[in-house]
């Protein structure tokens, strides 16, 4: 029996609809990301589940009990802000001890769990600091450490590493991820950053303008997007127009004079193409012709724009000695039939 | 000095402090600070300074009724303030009414800060402008709207009878209660700007992360929300207890000419008994009094939240 779900929520600011009919499920003990543009509702959503908003429309359980019942003091749900939001006047242990101090735990016990706590993050040594005093990471971890020590039934985390420099966003990742495997609390994660969603989570919740647009395992979405969207949004991806035909051997794509099998089975029209920037290879034979305008070398891989009369293409070949085009070289580029997605429609209306 | 400076001091890079000059550089003396403030340094020696120096001076003077000043150094005027306690009544009260008047303007005006900033867009900037109003209409005509109110045959006093909540009227004017009443209402803004400074620089998040730990709305305020304005609410009070007992058109309208407090009572010296030395001392004593009772409470909260002034 799924753990939280939500149910056609839906929040309207005016005419504006923030989330429009969501609805989700999620497993006890999963980490979970709501993935999207700034302005997608995924902050909105985590506002409603936290109750600091009130949905216009939905509903939203959690293990059974109507959560929306109760006021946002008494859901006992941990949130970690994208501000941290630290009692500046306190000491990080007085930080974490506060909502024990709410809910009544004995002195002994209390202090026992904060030092725990803060031993959990790895700032054992640091209860008696005031937050002004830490640096950015290490109030991030007293954030976390302040929403868990009260074992929340389920943590809810708002951009929690953006505020982070990159060394530092990584090393709180693998922290992230280790604290929640150790401790097994349900989570569910606000980001705009796709790595950092496809890092951390066991889902992704990929939104936009206020609806789902996939719900998927990372790899699942990153490798099966389901919509051009969520392609382009998931890494890097190239986007060609074409035109969708139906003959007898079946449904095919014309993309700058090619043509591919297509597997599903499309409405003839316009369409895209999707291919990822990895899975596109220099071909002899059959493919897209193209000639190189740029090639960047990144260290591990390097990174080619091909200009072909589709469109320009993305292409990303390991560094492992093969020879490679130059620049101005006329090329052939193709990619294997399962490696592409084709959707019905025009790259403009994703 | 004042909790003004110690918040100023919370914004500044403390970076900034400890970066040593390049030592490869000349030892030479820049000089444009200085004379960049020396207009401003100018006008504090004149307006501020010399009058003062000039009102110490005169103070220590001394006054006959048929010799006018004489022009001796002598501490007779402070003598003479101190050991007499027609004095001591008239300084007992302006701080009784000054303190009175700090902290109803604190109980007043930190809640109707809080009030205001998390009210909607149109009502915040109107309600904003009726807290500022008194500030915009002159004294005098505020405080004579005062004395209209209060008369015993004024507004307040005849609703009260006509509801039968009192059967004579109440007196306010010429009376203490009188006096704190208006000097609050002329007041309350600068505590309001104060602490709704404070508040600005409060975290919108801060509240919803108490929440969210499980404190009731009643406990956020108190735990999280009070401790972080304590600096506004203790620079606002500084500002109001200052003006309340230095007030001068306010007191001598609504206390008149019996009710006197120290600003009153250097007036009087100086123009209806002509005796300027002893105003001054007045004045000198005031001053006095006030920057040590205004350290003094400075220097113990400040302690005491020793951890938000940091």
């Amino acid at each position: 029996m799924p753990y939280l779900v939500l149910d056609k929520l839906t929040k309207r600011f005016g005419q504006w609809l923030a989330v429009d009919n969501l609805s989700l499920t999620v497993e006890k003990g999963e980490l979970i990301s709501l993935l999207g543009p700034s302005g997608c509702g995924k902050t909105t959503t985590l506002q409603m589940i936290a109750g600091f908003l009130d949905p216009s429309g939905g509903r939203v359980t959690l293990d059974g009990a109507d959560l929306l019942a109760k006021k946002p003091n008494e859901r006992g749900l941990g949130i970690v802000f994208q501000s941290y939001a630290l009692f500046p006047h306190m000491t990080a242990a007085e930080n974490v001890a506060f909502g024990l101090e709410m809910r009544s735990i004995p002195r002994a016990d209390r202090d026992r769990m904060v030092k725990d706590a803060l031993q959990l993050v790895g700032l054992g040594a640091f209860g008696d600091r005031y937050p002004r005093r830490m640096s950015g990471g290490q109030q991030q971890r007293v954030a976390l450490a302040r929403a868990l020590v009260i074992k929340p039934s389920l943590l809810l985390l708002d951009e929690p590493l953006s505020n982070l420099d990159a060394k530092m966003r990584e090393e709180m990742q693998i922290e992230l991820r280790r604290i929640q495997r150790t401790v097994g609390t349900t989570m569910i994660l606000v980001t705009h950053d796709q790595a950092e969603a496809m890092a951390l989570s066991d889902r992704v919740v990929i939104m936009n303008k206020g609806k789902v647009e996939q719900v998927a395992a990372p790899q699942d979405a990153y490798d099966n997007p389901a919509s051009a969207f969520v392609a382009n949004f998931l890494g890097r991806t190239n986007l060609l127009q074409g035109t969708l035909r139906q003959d007898g051997g079946g449904c095919r794509i014309d993309v700058a004079g090619t043509a591919w099998p297509v597997a599903a089975e499309l409405p003839a029209g316009p369409g895209v193409l999707t291919v990822r920037p990895e899975k596109v290879t220099f071909v002899d034979g059959a493919g897209v012709p193209g000639f190189v305008r740029a090639r960047v070398f990144q260290g591990t891989q390097w990174l080619f724009e091909i200009q072909t009369d589709a469109g320009p293409l993305t292409v990303i070949r390991q560094h492992d000695g093969q020879i490679l085009p130059a620049e101005n070289e006329r090329v052939t580029v193709g990619w294997r039939a399962e490696d592409m997605r084709v959707m019905a429609g025009t790259a403009g209306g994703a | 000095m004042t909790a003004v400076d110690s918040q100023n001091a919370l914004s500044m890079d403390p970076a900034a402090d400890t970066a040593a000059p390049p030592p490869d550089k000349p030892e030479r003396r820049n000089w444009a600070p200085y004379l960049l403030s020396l207009p401003a340094l100018a006008l504090y020696a004149v307006l501020l300074v010399v009058p003062l120096a000039m009102t110490l001076l005169l103070s220590l003077n001394s006054f006959g009724f048929y010799t006018g000043i004489q022009d001796v150094w002598q501490l007779g005027n402070y003598t003479d303030i101190v050991t007499d306690d027609y004095f001591h009544e008239i300084f007992l009260r302006t701080f009784r009414i000054a303190v009175l008047v700090t902290l109803l303007c604190a109980v007043l005006g930190a809640p109707e800060a809080y009030v205001l900033r998390r009210m909607k867009s149109p009502w915040r900037g109107l309600c904003l402008l009726v807290v500022l109003g008194p500030l915009l209409i002159s004294v005098v005509s505020r405080t004579l709207g005062w004395a209209l109110l209060f008369g015993s045959t004024g507004i307040i006093n005849t609703a009260l009878m006509g509801i039968g909540l009192i059967a004579t009227p109440i007196e306010f004017m010429y009376t203490e209660t009188g006096v704190v009443i208006a000097l609050t209402h002329v007041l309350v803004p600068f505590m309001v700007l104060s602490v709704w400074a404070s508040l600005q620089r409060l975290d919108p998040q801060v509240e919803n992360a108490a929440l969210s730990l499980g404190a009731k709305p009643f406990t956020v305020l108190r735990r999280v929300v009070l401790p972080q304005v304590v600096p506004g609410i203790l620079s606002g009070s500084i500002i109001v207890f200052a003006l309340a007992a230095s007030a001068f058109a306010t007191p001598a309208i609504i206390g008149g000419r019996r009710l006197k407090v120290a600003a009153t009572l250097a007036y009087d010296e100086f123009l209806n008994t002509l005796n300027w030395p002893l105003g001054a001392a007045v004045a000198i004593l005031l001053l006095i009094a006030n920057v040590v009772i205004i350290v003094g409470c400075n220097r113990l909260i400040e302690r005491r939240y020793k951890q938000v002034f940091e």
